[in-house]
């Protein structure tokens, strides 16, 4: 590993072992930061996979009961009323902090939802409606996933940021610090034993 | 806190039941129409749902909003071209552990 390039003097060998210790106390501290969002990130990983899961089973069975019902209706007729929802739904966004990372929070607001449906029940059949209502009991969840899945993957990319930060200062920044270091110190010795030895020489010819 | 809307993007016939549900519509015909919409709709809409069949195309696109807490898009599967999730899961899986954890068969 290179040394930096210092001059090898005492203010030098103090600025640099004040860094090193900095360094030392920094990779321990990004280290175990690691550790944690893994861990968070295992949690978040298994949530998502299961919750996607189960939203794909209930999302294909709505999927399929509408098709059923656009085989009943005329598309057009279903499109007319279809194209006006009653209730409206909102979403709550706010950010929530995981070690560092800023995640969506979102949470559902519904205006007035209940079993009544936006449209007339003469035009559209029963089937249309068991499928509206399956996908409006599924948006929560939809929420949740999307929430889950947005913290999964802005983690991920945290997680590999921290990990190169990491590997930066275990295998380049502390190595070099420690070999400078050691260069400096030697130096020093060996400027000292030379200092005595010239001494020694002055005493013995006087 | 603030307060936003849900919009769905996808083909008309499978986003007709979302629009029935309160989430506003957008429907799109094809990959290139998909791309302008979505770049639209994930600039006014804080909850994007996109339909899963245009994930694979629109992934250039879906990694810029990696970047942020919001737009959060959302493939959703609807029926055509599964495979996303599994995927998802197995790309940021290996970004981000090295390893398999939810798939070692």
């Amino acid at each position: 590993m290179a040394r930096l390039n210092v001059n090898p003097t005492r203010m030098e060998l103090k600025k640099l072992k004040a860094r090193l210790s900095t360094a030392v106390r920094g990779h321990k501290l990004l280290k175990d930061k690691s550790d944690e969002m893994v861990r968070r990130f295992t949690l978040l990983l298994r949530e998502d996979k299961r919750l996607r899961d189960e939203v794909e089973g209930d999302l294909a069975r709505a999927m399929k009961q509408f098709a059923l019902a656009g085989a009943l209706t005329p598309s057009y007729v279903q499109a007319a009323a279809f194209s006006m929802p009653a209730a409206t739904v909102g979403a709550d966004c706010g950010t929530e902090n995981v070690m560092g990372v800023e995640v969506p929070k979102i949470s559902l607001t519904e205006s007035e939802h209940s079993a009544a449906l936006p449209y007339a029940f003469s035009e559209i059949t029963s089937e249309a409606d068991d499928s509206v209502r399956m996908v409006s009991a599924l948006l929560p969840k939809l929420l949740r996933l999307a929430e889950v899945e947005k913290a999964v993957r802005l983690l991920s990319y945290e997680i590999e940021r921290n990990k190169r930060r990491v590997n930066a200062l275990e295998y380049v920044m502390i190595p070099q610090l420690e070999e400078t270091i050691k260069y400096i110190r030697n130096k020093l010795d060996e400027n000292e034993r030379a200092a005595i030895v010239r001494l020694m020489k002055v005493k013995s010819l006087s | 806190m603030m307060q936003g809307k849900m919009a769905v993007v996808g083909s008309a016939e499978t986003i007709t039941v979302f629009q029935a549900a309160g989430v506003e519509a957008f429907p799109v015909t094809d990959e290139k129409s998909a791309r302008e919409t979505l770049r639209r709709v994930a600039h006014d809409f804080p909850v994007v749902f996109l339909s899963e069949e245009y994930a694979g195309p629109l992934k250039d696109l879906l990694r810029r909003f990696d970047e942020e807490a919001y737009p959060v898009v959302l493939p959703i599967p609807t029926g055509k071209a599964a495979g996303y999730g599994e995927e998802f899961l197995r790309d940021t899986m290996e970004r981000a552990l090295g390893v398999d954890i939810l798939f070692r068969k």
